[in-house]
């Protein structure tokens, strides 16, 4: 017997509620979980390869007692940063230049283009020869990683302000200059803010490349380190604290855009 | 006295790569101060063009747009233009889209000159007149599509400009709720003295809100008919089943079609 379009779960985008969504969310993270212990409390996978979630956290525990895990967060948090509000600060000029200039568009993205389709990570012994194996070359490796891409971003997020919205500012006589600062970077800021929250979670992954590489401290070198010393327990610990790192900092930038565009919201 | 548009002798051509496209030949049109005039026509006659380049967001190959006897070079705060959508701010709420324009330097040395009380005003008077004192606050999202076009042409109107161009203003709304802003637009008249240049594809809206209806054929776009309405200015929902009014449309009508036959180029597509 046909049923009607909206009944049951599985739907095609049918609507859930908000308890059947946590309910659905929460399974999602614990099955994986499940799956972890069994396989380790069984033994089938021996616990070099893979210990148990309990292991885990008393590996964790003891990085953070012992072996000064807050000093390697504060650096890599510090690497990210730097690194991205370099990349940043110099390409949201370039982005809003592009997006809005025909000029500046032909000078900055074929050559934009170019750089970008070569990996970061082949950039690093390169940034290592030029910066040495300090900080700056971290945060170079990040910068290079993130900025190429970001400009582009930016640029389309800025053409995709509606014409509409420009023109009717030149008829009520907006100058160039007060078009791009009073529309069409107010207008496009949702799309750009929705971009750095892209870009962020990829300067975390040329961090960790780069601590991998080239370092003495972070959580990148942690990981890296624990694996030449056949610590999984703490190569897991490393992992899940990267991973919520960044889901972290993503809520936090979702947070930011709701609370900055209040008229996106959702009647 | 000098008309409030005078269009000289107008012509504009789209090249692409493959071909040059004519779409306004010689078009001359006169528009006296407080006027309605109507823009209709097949797609590909230029009447949008046409508009666009009045307003000074394009340039035309050859010919002059006059405006309070002077060319015009450009875009500018006397002549606001209102378009079909999209052209709300969306991070801005009703009252703040309408005062936008105070923002602009542009703005602050005109000839109003209005005091930042004076503005404020000015704007809750305007959005009383296209009835949304109601909604003062609300951002564009949060409105229907007729009430953002009212929201469009309350900020067209707050620079008091002499002329406001309309480029299919209603084309995106239902038919009820276009009657409702065609009377909005006699009322705006009426009450602010504005010469309007209103484009449109719908026949029955030209000849109800025109004193005069110019119809363009296309391919190129030519002025081809102007009909004087013989209707009064007051217009009213009634006279759009009043025998004058049915007979001027149906030969509107006719000749739209009939102009789609007369086609210098009919491989053209529609500009």
């Amino acid at each position: 017997m046909p049923s009607p379009a909206s009944s049951g779960r599985w739907t095609i985008r049918g609507a859930i509620s908000r308890r059947q969504f946590a309910l659905y969310a929460v399974l999602g993270v614990l099955s994986p979980l499940l799956v972890w212990t069994v396989l380790s409390q069984t033994g089938v996978v021996p616990a070099i390869f893979m210990p148990g979630p309990l292991d885990v956290v008393r590996r964790f525990w003891t990085w953070v007692v012992n072996e000064g895990f807050v000093g390697d967060l504060t650096i890599s948090v510090q690497r990210v940063s730097l690194g991205f509000l370099a990349s940043l600060t110099l390409a949201l000029p370039l982005g809003l230049l592009a997006g809005t200039f025909k000029p500046a568009e032909a000078f900055l993205e074929p050559a934009m283009d170019f750089v970008r389709y070569m990996p970061a990570v082949a950039f690093v012994p390169l940034m290592m020869l030029w910066c040495g194996v300090g900080e700056p070359s971290k945060v170079a490796v990040i910068f290079i990683g993130t900025f190429f891409q970001m400009v582009l971003m930016f640029a389309d997020d800025v053409r995709k302000v509606p014409m509409q919205q420009i023109e009717a500012a030149q008829t009520m006589g907006g100058t160039p200059r007060e078009i791009v600062y009073k529309v069409i970077f107010p207008s496009a800021a949702p799309a750009l803010l929705t971009t750095c929250r892209i870009t962020l979670g990829w300067a975390w992954t040329y961090l960790v490349v780069a601590e991998m590489v080239a370092a003495n401290s972070g959580l990148g070198y942690s990981v890296l380190k624990a694996q030449r010393f056949l610590q999984t327990d703490k190569i897991f610990a490393g992992l899940i604290v990267i991973g919520l790192l960044g889901l972290f900092q993503d809520q936090l930038l979702r947070g930011l855009h709701y609370v900055l565009f209040p008229y996106l919201r959702r009647q | 006295m000098t008309n409030a548009i005078e269009i000289r002798h107008l012509c504009k051509s789209f090249v692409t790569r493959r071909r040059t496209t004519r779409v306004l030949d010689d078009i001359s049109l006169s528009v006296k101060a407080g006027e309605l005039v109507t823009l209709v026509g097949a797609s590909g006659c230029g009447k949008s063009t046409l508009l666009r380049i009045v307003a000074g967001l394009e340039v035309a190959d050859s010919g002059a747009v006059l405006v309070g006897g002077r060319p015009i070079a450009g875009a500018g705060v006397d002549r606001a233009m209102v378009f079909q959508d999209y052209s709300l701010f969306p991070w801005l709420t009703v009252k703040q889209n309408v005062l936008f324009s105070r923002r602009l330097a542009a703005n602050l040395h005109d000839n109003l000159a209005l005091e930042r009380g004076a503005e404020e005003e000015r704007a809750r008077k305007l959005i009383a007149l296209v009835g949304l004192a109601a909604a003062l606050d609300a951002y564009p999202s949060q409105l229907s599509g007729g009430m953002r076009q009212r929201v469009a042409i309350a900020r067209a109107l707050m620079s008091k400009p002499s002329i406001i161009l309309m480029d299919e203003p209603f084309g995106a709304l239902d038919a009820q709720t276009r009657e409702v802003m065609q009377d909005l637009v006699l009322d705006v008249v009426a009450e602010e003295g504005t010469t309007i240049l209103f484009v449109t594809h719908d026949v029955e809206e030209a000849v109800y809100l025109g004193s005069r209806v110019v119809l363009l054929s296309p391919h190129p776009g030519r002025i081809d008919t102007i009909y004087d309405v013989p209707l009064t200015r007051a217009r009213s929902a009634a006279m759009r089943v009043e025998p004058e009014f049915v007979a001027l449309k149906r030969s509107v009508m006719e000749r739209v079609r009939e102009t789609v036959g007369l086609s210098h180029d009919r491989s053209a597509v529609g500009a």
